[in-house]
């Protein structure tokens, strides 16, 4: 494997399937009572946290720590990161501190790359701007062959605002790369006009989809978005876009639901919708520990360090 | 080298290639008292040997950014000098997106003297169209042109109704030869945008800004040159539309010309795919059939010039994140080797046709007589004399005070040896004399 | 390079029913004793034991399967992380008597990974280690209760244990090989 986590695109598909059969075992370590391993005894992980985001975080923060690493926790209050250092003199200080792997969520897209131009270890990219998401594309694939047994030939949809949706992106790819079939769903001023180029169908009409899914994925919608104009009202969106009760019966009796949370509720998804059993946005949470575990023992226990032993 | 400036140069046997005479032959150029001398031998000569070399009329940069007065910190109009020099530049047009705007006469003077004290190459500021470039009062056009100015722009910046354009190249129709030159950008479109809008900016989670951005303020324009009567001059084109709307222009016999940078002639947006800032421009690197349409554009006489856009900026303001990086790169000192390794190498442009483009018809646009040839006898000695095949890595040091080079690392083939300014040789053997 | 077998099909079974007696026997029955087989074919063999014991002794003891690759001692000393197995123990292993079964005990490091894997797991009363083959080369002071077969060999060879359920036949294995050491065996 890579030596970084920053895009879907580093990783194959051999090695997509090799991040989640490993996640099983991790998954499994989950459920014992002492739920640690001493495998990455020793090593340094950093959670650099631009943007504030407890889930992720804590999820970081759990995995690095079942795997027995020390875990340094650089967020954006109180430390160096809100009194305007730049990123590259937090990386070089982080460098000095010897960090073996950083975890880093900024809005900048593109600010993961930047930062392996000054640090010597693995960074992950926990999420940039509106650019990926890789982890989290990881653990939604983990919780689809976990529920539906496969990925290939699954026939997934996206739904919501794709444009600015890193989560989409990413997910886009790992689908395309493991063989399913994607279809992105919203407004076309939410969806990129090139993206069909990614492998994708682009459809505008929810409705018309549900019926041939096996999985349908909801974005969440930012308010944001309705004061830039990509449509008129949250409640136009909702009434068109959103997984309401009554579409959610449109879907096949196994499909699953999805979402990368935090969910608007009543927006992109009814309150009821999301507490449904075909609803696995909880265990979406779950499978999050192991897959990241996976991924932090897969790129720190995969690297050969200096002195160290190469055979086989 | 001698260390006292020699009374008579002869640049001997040097491949002489001077697009308004026509001329491109091996021949001897004599320099005297600041001017070209018939090629006779006279007494005490210098003899620098040019064999294998091009001497050509001193490169004329209609667009770059001084930075003087304001971010000195970035350039100084010295240092800006030097870079032109070293870059075979013997006149260069500062934009007027100092602090404070170059929107009178006084700042004016003040960069011509900055220029003069350097002794480098010869400075034209370009003047503000707008009072402080905020689009809306006209700047005292009339004081500045007394003051020696020939071209008018608000670069950095796009003048923002047509009214405000119609009347400036109305008015400037009192003055010959002023030309109105446009950064052409729709500020509504161009919101947010980090690149070209499309199938690299989706992927890549930066925001885009597509062609239209520069295509309805070119066709906005072109109107109002047609409307006023004025001289009109579209600065750094992008898109391979703009290029069509400018041969239609010119066809009409509309008094439009337009230039473009050798980083829109060499790179595409997917130079992007890196986050590199130092291919973060404005306007952004577009798709390959809008470069394809560019040199087209130059090749066919389209686009008149190409001018630098040099753009420095500070280190750690380059280092930052993408989104937070500012927009430009510097390219005095590439330009001419970067259009000879991608454009006249391959054969899209021939060398005569590159010269034109960055000497002959600049200084005709600035109104800069003294520069762009003909390289004949009586006339100002204003030169470049460089090396087609000489090899050399961009990276710093750079005369420039800035390093965001969009070349940096690349080998570029064709280095500048000698230039010469009003009959001083300010660069010798690839290096500054002052 | 040529495989030389250190043991045939009969031989292996053999071993196994053997071992088996000697656990009963030494555990004075198989009431309080667990197995635990190190993936991978530890836990096959653990498995093929557990048979055994329960024709001799008439007990189903409890198996299970531990896979040690977390608990190794040359993490970030590889090119590339080794491959992980299934871990599933289902039962308390807290005051009952541990085996742990492997095929092959060579450095002892994966025994030692295994010790440390185990006691997450619980206290037990007691762990002893039942391999199919000793082949010496000891790194760690670690040794087996009971054995199939002790087998001399070189260090730089390859020992091989295959198993029908995995392999499609039973036997052990010896080739040349060119290996430095390291906890490939155990």
């Amino acid at each position: 494997m890579n030596k970084h986590l920053l895009s879907i695109h580093d990783v194959s598909a051999p090695d997509i399937v090799r991040v989640l059969d490993t996640a099983e075992s991790f998954r499994e370590v989950g459920t014992r009572i002492i739920k640690k391993v001493p495998a990455l005894r020793g090593r340094t992980v950093v959670n650099l946290f631009y943007e504030n985001s407890t889930r992720t975080r804590i999820s970081f923060e759990l995995a690095a720590k079942r795997l027995s690493a020390d875990v340094i926790n650089f967020t954006t209050s109180g430390t160096s990161v809100s009194k305007g250092e730049s990123l590259k003199d937090t990386a070089l200080t982080l460098q000095a501190m010897g960090a073996d792997a950083i975890v880093i969520r900024h809005s900048s897209s593109g600010s993961p790359l930047t930062l392996t131009r000054w640090v010597r270890g693995s960074v992950l990219n926990a999420g940039d701007g509106t650019h990926e998401h890789p982890t989290q594309a990881l653990l939604d694939l983990y919780t689809m062959r976990d529920r539906l047994g496969r990925i290939e030939g699954l026939r997934v949809a996206i739904v919501g605002d794709v444009m600015h949706s890193r989560v989409a992106r990413s997910l886009s790819f790992a689908l395309a790369k493991m063989g399913a079939e994607t279809t992105l769903v919203g407004p076309p001023t939410l969806i990129p006009p090139d993206a069909t180029a990614w492998g994708v169908q682009v459809s505008h009409d929810l409705e018309s989809v549900l019926p041939k899914l096996d999985v349908c994925y909801l974005l969440r919608v930012q308010k944001e978005r309705q004061r830039q104009q990509y449509f008129p009202s949250v409640r136009e969106y909702a009434r068109l876009f959103g997984l309401t009760r009554e579409r959610v019966t449109m879907l096949p009796e196994s499909a699953l639901v999805m979402h990368p949370g935090p969910m608007n509720r009543g927006v992109e998804i009814d309150s009821d919708v999301a507490d449904l059993p075909r609803s696995v946005i909880e265990e979406q949470v779950t499978n999050g520990i192991a897959v990241r575990m996976s991924l932090l023992y897969l790129l720190l226990a995969g690297s050969a360090q200096e002195g160290g032993v190469t055979d086989a | 080298m001698p260390e006292v400036m020699p009374a008579r140069l002869r640049f001997r046997a040097a491949r002489v290639v001077d697009p308004a005479s026509g001329r491109d032959e091996v021949a001897d150029v004599v320099v005297q008292d600041g001017v070209v001398m018939p090629a006779d031998s006279g007494p005490r000569e210098t003899v620098l040997e040019c064999d294998g070399l091009v001497l050509a009329p001193g490169l004329v940069d209609l667009h770059a950014h001084l930075r003087q007065p304001g971010r000195e910190d970035k350039e100084t109009v010295e240092s800006g000098c030097r870079a032109a020099a070293l870059g075979g530049y013997t006149a260069v047009a500062p934009m007027a997106n100092t602090d404070p705007v170059a929107d009178n006469a006084s700042v004016i003077h003040e960069i011509r003297e900055l220029g003069r004290a350097a002794e480098l190459c010869d400075v034209f500021p370009v003047g503000a169209i707008t009072r402080g470039l905020e689009g809306a009062d006209m700047a005292e056009i009339g004081e500045m042109v007394e003051a020696g100015v020939r071209v008018f722009s608000d670069d950095g910046r796009c003048v923002p109704t047509a009214r405000v354009l119609r009347n400036a190249l109305t008015y400037a129709r009192i003055f010959d030869g002023i030309v109105i030159a446009e950064h052409c950008e729709d500020a509504s479109l161009a919101e947010g945008g980090q690149m070209h809008e499309g199938l690299l900016s989706a992927s890549l989670g930066l925001a885009g800004q597509p062609r239209e951005t520069e295509e309805v303020v070119v066709a906005r324009d072109i109107s109002m040159a047609r409307l006023s009567g004025g001289r009109l001059h579209l600065c750094h084109l992008s898109a391979a539309r703009s290029v069509e709307m400018v041969r239609s222009a010119k066809a009409e016999g509309l008094r439009v010309t337009a230039e473009v940078t050798p980083h829109h002639l060499v790179f595409s947006d997917e130079d992007l795919a890196t986050y590199d800032t130092n291919v973060k421009v404005n306007p952004p690197l577009r798709a390959t059939e809008d470069r394809v349409a560019l040199r087209a554009g130059l090749e066919d006489g389209t686009i008149d010039a190409i001018a630098t856009d040099h753009a420095p900026h500070a280190v750690e303001e380059k280092e930052a994140e993408f989104d937070q990086a500012p927009f430009g790169t510097i390219g005095l000192e590439t330009a001419l080797a970067a259009v000879l390794t991608y454009l006249v190498e391959p054969g899209t442009l021939t060398v005569t046709r590159a010269i034109e483009a960055m000497s002959t018809s600049p200084a005709r646009i600035l109104g800069a007589g003294a520069h762009g040839g003909p390289i004949e006898p009586g006339r100002p000695a204003n030169l470049v004399v460089f090396d087609p095949a000489a090899e050399w890595i961009v990276e710093p040091p750079f005369a420039s005070k800035s390093r965001n080079s969009a070349f940096l690392g690349r080998r570029l083939r064709g280095r500048v040896v000698h230039t010469v300014c009003r009959g001083s040789l300010v660069v010798a053997d690839g290096k500054a004399q002052r | 390079m040529s495989a030389s077998r250190l043991m045939d099909e009969d031989e292996v079974r053999r071993a196994v029913t053997r071992i088996a007696h000697e656990i009963v026997e030494r555990n004075k029955g198989a009431s309080d004793t667990v197995l635990v087989g190190i993936a991978a074919r530890g836990d096959d063999l653990a498995r093929r034991l557990a048979a055994e014991i329960e024709r001799i002794d008439g007990t189903a003891v409890p198996v299970g399967a531990l896979d040690i690759t977390f608990y190794r001692d040359d993490i970030g000393m590889r090119a590339e992380a080794p491959e992980v197995h299934e871990t599933r123990i289902d039962f308390d292993i807290n005051a009952r008597t541990v085996v742990l079964v492997d095929d092959v005990l060579f450095t002892g490091r994966t025994i030692r990974a295994a010790l440390d894997a185990l006691v997450d797991f619980g206290r037990p009363t007691a762990i002893q280690l039942a391999v199919l083959v000793d082949r010496g080369h000891r790194e760690l002071p670690i040794r087996a209760d009971f054995v199939g077969k002790n087998v001399p060999t070189r260090k730089d060879e390859d020992v091989r244990v295959a198993l029908r359920e995995v392999d499609g036949q039973d036997a052990v294995l010896v080739e040349e090989g060119i290996r430095a050491g390291g906890m490939e065996g155990a």
